[in-house]
């Protein structure tokens, strides 16, 4: 399917997705993203300020106070709409069509917006307000809007700065290969430098010392120093970095074996060492994340045996993680009065693996003769019934009730004790390289060919032989052992277990992991894991709005890339052949759709 | 014999003893609370009314998965947030309409105006829905739309929290419904809950004439039987489709001012995901696909809700049983599954693996 290039601009859909983009943009406003996200400045100063008022108009305004999370989302929109406009041949690639173009689409992206400010400053007059229904319509986003100028002017200014960016974002792609690559480097490396910037100013300090950081960054977002020393790094890998990357493989390759081996074994110790001294580079606060990546990190490749293997869609993953946490936090807990059983984490870390693997063996011998669908919903149900039972005061004087179970202690080894993030880090490491390397092994093993057979066709799978109910308890089980690892690790991790942190969001948070990760891919995984857990934790922002990216992530892959970032070579195989076999459909799902299923009867 | 023995696996054993042991925990506790005599006739009646009451909301939300799972054999994870979005956009119009003094002055008529809101708004919801999230996976193997709809749920619950904020609103008291008894056999039942199943069972019959006496309808029946060959009659399965969404977003908006005016605490962007958990153990109860099973279904869980902690738990000696009430609900969920996967009216659908 290769289009015919363009040579003149396809008015129609420059509109709709123009319109499109601009309803993002209205979406991103109303939602009150912008607002809690212009908490975090990136750039400071002047150069931010510059940056702010953007696009096209270079004046800068003395009470902006620099580029902001949320300014930077409001001008990502109408950016990457230029792109999007030029990248998908709606518009011709040369500068002239490129500038009209992005004058369009930039201009009918501010529609939304420009009715909504137009509508608030109305009601406004008429002493009502948006605000009334929608929450998030208050006067920080007018002001940020407007840029704090009057109706016309602000309107202006907004127009101005989506129209400058359009433009920007569509004769990007016009520049030659070799420069737009140094050039996209180097923004997204400030951007990302800017973004991060509180966790680069923690980790540079003891290598720069105070002085020297303030050079770079003052309260977490960049100085103009900062940003040109960093911009000037993003140009040069990006002028330099392909041809070196080649340039080494091509020495490696050249390299006899034995030497090549080396090279791998040098790479692999030298990651390892890298593992190993992590937490002491990166500090307290990271290595808090880093447990929390691991601990989910941990669950994700647990679950990623039933949803990425066998195929089997289990929404109720929390309830392993809970009946972990509390056999450990009953099991150790050492309270003042001595009512507890107190025995060591190590002793009952086994034990939770064992109680989970009970606890998904029991639970899979009713639901795994239903379809998948149900198996989902019922899962569902299962995590609920967990969460209702350990807040009742039935059980209570077993698990506490809404209290929870208080004085789990740390972990403690021949007299060492594992009390802060950077110790407990490595136990962490150990469990996340222990369930791993199990399912590793499990991946090539005869029960990994069984549980893919079965993912891809239950009724073929069964003909050969496999036997069902065995194959998908055997997955559900195994699954459910890491979740209950990582639970009893999470227990001694934080000392105290609530009933309320065991709710449907685990589960859902686990499922995103492995869908943007990819099914069935471990290194997905794994930077699943890294970006959807570690970022909402470094960026306290995202917290608020972690579950809306959550679910627009999990339907924007499952629409565009349902393999995931990182795919599982089998896994993309099939996906592709669905996607790209337009013929009748053939796989047993499909079949079933034209055969006569359920009606409706009445 | 023989035969009988080597088909015995181990697992139909444990579903054996797990299926005895449930009859035996509700017999036993049925009988003790009975015995006990703690509950009075009157009491039991309440609760049943109740429970009927909620039921007929549950039936009605059951029904848009029923509807939906007929003609996509889909599980429309996001209908419970569907539910939420009419429920949650008209408190505000219910609120101002208390403002302006209409649910006094003119109760029914501001009441069908909120009705009619609810259900456009949900209806718009539903079509979105269907429009960006599930129509380009129609091919695509089975577990990518259920994906799909499960983030599409959450989506949708933190675009309204975004919206609305994150507080709960409540619905404004409607006197007429509020002050007024109704009595039947001389037990007194609230003209709440009248309401509630009155406009339930107007709503449910509307939607029983127009899938079996409407040209839409027999064509929506056509495509749940056979989508090739309906395709190949002339029936455009896209807009067949559509207006099922349609349907469906209709009946849970309205299910959300009904369920609002009943019992007006704690509107806001979590409300759906319980209700629709709940509704689809309705469906699957009465026979997933199946219309007036969904019906059936959802009045048998609304009664088994209400009477069930009180019925069963305490007769067990469990305490604090009304905290266990939603855990009742996804046992029974489970239990279906276990008992009659194929619901009370639905055909035999787990043994095909569609």
């Amino acid at each position: 399917m290769i289009k015919e290039k363009t040579t003149v601009i396809r008015w129609r859909e420059l509109v709709n997705l123009s319109l499109l983009f601009g309803g993002g943009l209205l979406y991103v406003a109303v939602i009150g993203m912008v607002v809690t996200f212009s908490g975090r400045t990136m750039i400071q100063g002047v150069a931010g300020s510059v940056v702010t008022i953007g696009g096209g108009l270079l004046f800068p305004i003395p009470d902006v106070p620099g580029l902001t999370v949320g300014r930077l989302l409001m001008f990502a929109i109408p950016t990457v709409l230029g792109l999007a406009v030029v990248y998908r041949d709606i518009v011709p690639r040369n500068l002239t069509t490129a500038v009209v173009g992005g004058t369009a689409a930039g201009a009918l992206a501010t529609v939304w917006l420009g009715l909504l400010v137009i509508i608030e400053t109305a009601l406004l007059a008429a002493d009502l307000s948006l605000r009334a229904v929608f929450v998030n319509v208050s006067p920080n986003l007018m002001d940020m809007l407007l840029y704090g100028q009057d109706l016309f002017a602000g309107l202006m200014l907004l127009l101005a700065t989506n129209v400058g960016l359009a433009i920007l974002g569509a004769s990007f792609l016009i520049i030659p290969t070799r420069p737009r690559r140094a050039l996209g480097y180097a923004l997204l490396l400030t951007l990302f430098v800017g973004l991060f910037g509180e966790i680069f100013t923690q980790i540079l300090r003891p290598w720069l010392g105070n002085s020297g950081i303030r050079v770079l960054f003052r309260s977490g977002a960049l100085t103009t120093t900062g940003i040109a020393i960093v911009f000037a790094s993003g140009l040069l890998i990006g002028w330099f970095g392909k041809q070196t990357r080649e340039r080494q493989k091509t020495w490696v390759d050249s390299l006899p074996r034995e030497q090549q081996t080396r090279v791998r074994w040098a790479q692999v110790i030298f990651s390892v060492l890298l593992l190993l001294v992590l937490p002491w580079i990166i500090g307290t606060f990271l290595s808090e994340v880093a447990t929390t990546v691991g601990i989910y990190i941990m669950m994700a490749l647990g679950l990623n045996i039933a949803i990425g293997l066998a195929g089997l869609l289990d929404l109720g993953y929390v309830t392993n993680f809970a009946v972990g946490a509390y056999v450990m936090a009953v099991l150790t807990s050492t309270p003042p009065d001595g009512s507890g059983y107190g025995l060591s984490f190590w002793v009952v870390l086994p034990l939770c693996l064992l109680a989970a693997m009970t606890m998904g063996f029991l639970f899979a011998l009713p639901v795994l003769r239903m379809r998948g669908d149900y198996l989902a919903i019922a899962t569902l149900g299962f995590g609920e019934i967990i969460r209702i039972l350990a807040i009742s005061d039935w059980l209570s004087p077993l698990l506490g009730g809404a209290q929870g179970v208080l004085y789990v202690p740390k972990p403690e080894l021949l007299g060492f004790t594992f009390g802060g993030p950077q110790t407990l880090y490595y136990i962490i490491l150990v469990g996340v390289l222990f369930v791993l390397y199990c399912v590793w092994r499990l991946n090539n093993s005869r029960a990994g060919r069984q549980w893919m057979a079965i993912r891809e066709d239950e009724d073929v799978a069964e003909a050969m032989g496999i036997n069902l109910v065995r194959t998908k308890v055997l997955a559900f089980t195994l699954s459910a052992a890491a979740g209950g690892l990582a639970g009893g690790i999470f227990a001694a991790k934080l000392g105290t277990v609530f009933p309320q942190s065991f709710n449907v969001f685990v589960s859902i948070n686990v499922l995103s992991i492995i869908i943007v990760g990819g099914m069935g891919s471990i290194p997905g995984i794994i930077v699943g894991g890294i970006f959807l857990v570690g970022m909402p934790e470094v960026l306290r922002e995202f917290a608020e709005y972690r579950m809306l990216l959550y679910g627009a992530l999990l339907v924007v892959m499952m629409l565009q890339r349902p393999e995931g970032i990182i795919p599982s070579a089998i896994r993309q195989r099939e996906l592709k052949a669905h996607r790209e076999d337009d013929s009748p459909p053939t796989g047993p799902d499909e079949a079933h759709l034209g055969r006569s299923g359920t009606s409706i009867t009445t | 014999m023989t035969e009988f023995l080597e088909r015995f696996s181990w697992v139909s054993l444990f579903l054996w003893v797990f299926r005895i042991v449930v009859i035996l925990l509700i017999v036993v506790g049925t009988w003790n609370s009975l015995s006990s005599g703690k509950y009075t006739s009157e009491q039991l009646f309440s609760l049943t009314t109740a429970g009927l009451t909620q039921g007929s909301i549950y039936a009605l939300i059951a029904l848009g998965y029923t509807l939906v799972y007929g003609i996509l054999l889909m599980i429309n994870f996001a209908h419970g947030e569907v539910f939420m979005a009419g429920a949650f956009t008209a408190s505000f119009l219910a609120t101002w309409m208390a403002t302006q003094g209409w649910l006094v002055s003119n109760p029914f008529i501001s009441i069908i105006v909120l009705l009619l809101f609810a259900a456009g708004i949900s209806t718009v919801v539903a079509v979105l829905l269907e429009r960006v999230a599930y129509r380009p996976l129609r091919n695509a193997p089975r577990l990518v739309p259920l994906i799909t709809a499960i983030g599409a749920s959450f989506f949708l619950q933190y675009t309204f929290r975004g919206f609305y904020g994150s507080g709960f609103r409540s619905y404004p008291d409607v006197p007429v419904l509020s002050q007024n008894n109704f009595f039947l056999f001389g037990f007194r039942i609230p003209a709440a809950q009248v309401f509630v199943m009155g406009s339930a069972f107007f709503l449910m019959f509307g939607l029983y004439l127009l899938v079996e006496k409407t040209k839409i309808g027999r064509a929506m029946r056509a495509v749940s039987e056979d989508k090739e060959v309906a395709k190949l009659m002339g029936i455009d399965i896209d807009r067949v489709i559509v207006i099922t969404f349609m349907l469906g977003g209709a009946l849970a908006g309205a299910a959300g001012v009904i369920n609002g005016l009943y019992r007006p605490q704690g509107v806001g962007y979590t409300m759906g995901l319980i209700p629709g958990i709940k509704a689809f153990t309705a469906a699957v109860l009465g026979g997933i696909g199946n219309v007036p099973g969904a019906m059936i279904g959802g009045l048998i869980l609304g009664v088994v809700e209400a009477l069930g902690p009180n019925l069963v738990l305490d007769g067990l000696g469990i305490p604090g049983s009304n905290q266990l009430k939603d855990a009742i609900a996804f046992t029974m969920l489970v239990v279906i599954l276990i008992f009659r996967p194929q619901g009370i009216l639905g055909e035999k659908l787990a043994e095909k693996k569609a």
